[in-house]
């Protein structure tokens, strides 16, 4: 469980990005954050394994505070939280296992991950979730090899490795075309379910966060302006979050890929029936 | 996808670079022996560096507390005989390089021309500065006069090749669109040519007159004049702390030329 | 040029100011190269220069034919220079490597202490041509190839350890924060993060500065420091040009067989 109690941010030059935010995730719920660009979405999840530290204010992960503590500490605490990121942020010139087993670095001393002789135990749990993503047989290409959907499996896999208490994920979906948003989306939802994993997901795109979030939290200049189900983030909602725009329009646009990609899927079977 | 799946538990980094296992071995192999012979053809006279360990200290001695005042003299002329042939020569270089890099420019020169100008940077370029020097000594006399000349012939090679390389990579449609008004050669080189690349010329003049400095303190050892003879003379005669004063202004010189041509360049941008 | 009326104005590449700036800036070089002329050329003995051509073609005639069997003479200081450039080149990446790391903004432990003075160590090697290292070395050591490798190992410290550094600072952050934030300590950040990205381009550099010193090498022996040099400078000695031409020859033939393996390596590489 994960309780964040009056967060605040303020950057060297001045900028408050996040003021006074607090919110409590129980296990198993996912988390979808919107808001526009500047709202302080990436700030917040940043602050939670303080990659950015906080100002002012606590993040509780399962009662321990991880705004008080120190480098070796907060290092055991990193490895407790797994992360997702934007661009999927992989180590481009090693292979997919490597960046797979990278997720087991807290846990393994210097000279083994040096070695690349990580635990029997590691390794195997690396391929079972290469193989979870559906990414078996490309365990020993280079991370650049491979297509964007295909990396940010990679990051997932990455995630997991670490055996999270929590997931945080940082715009998913930014470089990858509708289609694919959704396939990484229905992934990660569906890993979070095996497994009772709570996530706060920072997405910008409405429709998914609306289909794919248990619960949204929506930011606005740094502050919530909406805590509710999905089915609550009603158009004077998102007036609220974004200002005035037209929704209607973003909606349509996304209800049409979901046509199109259900009648791709129809397509596929029918040919499937055909042979 | 079932529980029962048995998944490995060794893996192994791939060959990244070298995929053939024989060939990684036969190079492997190939580098230690080589290393091997390499190293037993160091001959070290145990006694001799024991002896220099006293001079050694004697030298860090000196660049800690340098003497810049008893050859102060030999040390000013020095300095102003390199400081004054590294602009001389920059510039008549720069000068010299202009014509030669545009006949190297497979784009605008015709063919013969084109090897001709290739020839010359090609010779200019292989040679090292202290071996043109020694030649420039042998013909010209001591003195900075042939350290102007060997820093001249450098520059040539230097600044001729890259200038070539930038015209034939400039926009080809910018100089198309110049050609397609009628313009003449000289016009060509004036409108279509010059604009791309001056800024690039300017900023590779510069990086020049800093290498041109620090190698007219080594072409002073073969005797053609500048800073590098006086530092030849002090450790000749074992005057590790002139010595020391000598580096050191090369070094404050080198970092100041370093910070100023940055400047420069920011600034005619 | 056409007549233009009152109503046009002229066009002008520069405003009158910045004209008048930068023909004051040629001005001024021009007077300070024809000052610096005066100066360089104080204690040139003119006669020497007017007698050149003379004595360039006396020179030629001595040197050509090129003595073609002393070549048996030249193969081993050949070898000796291969490894002065190699193993000097070795020397200079062992201590270059954690000079750039303690140098490169991201990853210095220390930016106050550490940082300024890995710099001043860098520029301090890149000030100093690798043949007044080896006079240097060549006064303390005694002659000999030890002299020469040290000489272009201190050398390519500063030229290695300045394009690396670079190198580090460029590293993209986003792969560093992902590593991060899997808990991983700094060693690990290191290896996993850094490492792998900087690592083309090092390959890169060392086979370049391999390539540069096997012709700085070449000449070490001017000074005592060992390799084709040592000959160069006795056959000088003595006048032999014929010698010495071969040598050029020789030496030539070295730079140019060494670019283009650095060449292949570096294709190969990247």
């Amino acid at each position: 469980m994960l309780k964040i109690d009056g967060l605040g941010k303020t950057y060297k030059t001045g900028d408050k990005a996040l003021s006074d935010v607090s919110f409590e995730i129980p296990k198993g719920e996912v988390l979808g954050l919107i808001g526009p660009s500047g709202a302080g979405k990436s700030t917040l999840i940043r602050c939670i394994n303080r990659l950015v530290q906080p100002t002012t204010g606590k993040v509780l992960l399962n009662d321990l505070n991880i705004t008080g503590l120190r480098t070796g500490e907060l290092r055991r605490a990193r490895r407790r939280i797994g992360m997702i990121f934007q661009e999927y942020a992989l180590v481009e010139r090693l292979t997919v296992m490597e960046n797979v087993l990278s997720g087991r670095l807290g846990y393994v001393g210097f000279w083994r991950s040096f070695l690349r002789k990580y635990p029997e135990k590691d390794v195997a749990n690396a391929y079972r979730l290469l193989d979870r993503v559906g990414l078996m047989q490309h365990a020993d290409k280079r991370a650049d090899a491979l297509s964007g959907g295909q990396r940010q499996r990679v990051g997932i896999a990455r995630a997991l490795a670490q055996d999270p208490e929590l997931l945080l994920i940082d715009e998913p979906t930014a470089s990858l075309d509708p289609k694919t948003s959704r396939q990484i989306m229905r992934l990660i939802v569906e890993i979070c379910r095996e497994r009772g994993l709570p996530a706060i997901i920072n997405i910008h795109d409405v429709v998914l966060a609306q289909q794919f979030s248990d619960r949204i939290i929506g930011l606005q200049a740094g502050r919530v302006v909406f805590d509710g189900v999905p089915s609550d983030l009603t158009e004077d909602a998102l007036t609220l979050i974004y200002g005035a725009e037209d929704w209607t329009a973003m909606r349509k646009g996304a209800a049409e890929d979901a046509e199109a990609e259900a009648e791709e899927q129809a397509q596929t079977e029918k040919m499937m029936g055909a042979l | 996808m079932s529980d029962a799946t048995t998944y490995p538990t060794r893996w192994r980094k791939p060959p990244m670079m070298v995929k053939s296992r024989f060939w990684r071995i036969a190079l492997t192999l190939g580098a230690i022996v080589y290393l091997a012979l390499a190293l037993s053809t160091v001959e070290v006279n145990w006694a001799r560096v024991v002896e220099g360990m006293s001079r050694a200290q004697r030298f860090i001695a000196g660049f800690l507390q340098p003497d810049f005042t008893s050859r102060s003299r030999d040390i000013w002329i020095g300095i102003g005989e390199s400081l004054t042939m590294t602009f001389t020569s920059t510039v008549v270089g720069v000068l010299i390089s202009i014509p030669i890099g545009l006949g190297a420019a497979r784009n605008i020169a015709p063919r013969p021309v084109y090897l001709v100008c290739r020839s010359i940077i090609a010779i200019s370029r292989s040679l090292q500065e202290v071996i043109i020097a020694i030649f420039f000594v042998a013909l010209f006399g001591f003195g900075a006069f042939a350290g102007f000349l060997t820093l001249s012939f450098a520059t040539i090679g230097f600044i001729g090749k890259l200038l070539a390389e930038d015209i034939e990579d400039i926009d080809e449609k910018q100089a198309e669109a110049i050609r397609a008004t009628g313009a003449n050669w000289v016009q060509l080189v004036n409108y279509g040519v010059q604009p791309q690349v001056m800024p690039r010329l300017i900023g590779l003049s510069l990086y020049r007159l800093d290498i041109n400095f620090r190698e007219s303190a080594v072409i002073g050892i073969v005797g053609a004049g500048g800073i590098g003879g006086t530092l030849n003379t002090a450790l000749g005669r074992y005057e590790y702390d002139t010595a020391g004063a000598i580096l050191l202004i090369i070094i404050a010189i080198v970092m100041l030329a370093e910070y100023s041509s940055g400047y420069l360049r920011r600034f005619l941008k | 040029m056409s007549v233009t009326d009152a109503q046009t104005p002229i066009w002008r590449h520069r405003t009158p100011k910045a004209r008048l700036a930068l023909w004051g800036g040629w001005l001024a070089c021009v007077a300070l190269f024809v000052w610096c002329w005066e100066m360089m050329t104080q204690r040139t003995i003119w006669a020497f220069v007017y007698d050149a051509p003379r004595a360039a073609g006396d020179l030629l005639g001595r040197a050509v034919p090129p003595k073609w069997d002393y070549i048996d003479s030249l193969i081993w200081p050949l070898w000796d220079t291969m490894n002065i450039a190699t193993l000097g080149t070795l020397l200079g990446i062992i201590l270059a490597v954690p000079l750039a790391f303690l140098a490169a903004n991201n990853t210095t432990p220390s930016r106050l202490v550490l940082r300024p003075i890995a710099l001043f160590l860098i520029v301090a090697s890149r000030s100093i041509n690798s043949l007044i290292w080896a006079l240097l070395l060549v006064s303390i050591l005694g002659p000999g190839i030890l002299a020469g490798i040290i000489a272009i190992g201190l050398r390519s410290v500063g030229f290695i350890g300045k394009l690396l550094y670079e190198a580090i600072e460029e590293t993209d952050v986003k792969q560093v924060e992902a590593v991060t934030a899997t808990g991983a300590s700094q060693a690990q950040i290191l290896n996993y993060a850094i490492v792998p990205q900087v690592l083309p381009t090092f390959y890169g550099i060392s086979v370049f500065r391999w390539d540069i010193n096997i012709r700085e090498s070449a000449i070490l022996g001017l000074v005592g420091a060992g390799g084709i040099g040592l000959q160069l400078q006795a056959s000088m000695s003595v006048l032999a040009w014929n010698q010495v031409s071969l040598i050029l020859l020789v030496i030539l033939g070295t730079v140019v067989l060494s670019e283009w393996v650095s060449a292949k390596v570096r294709h190969a590489i990247i």
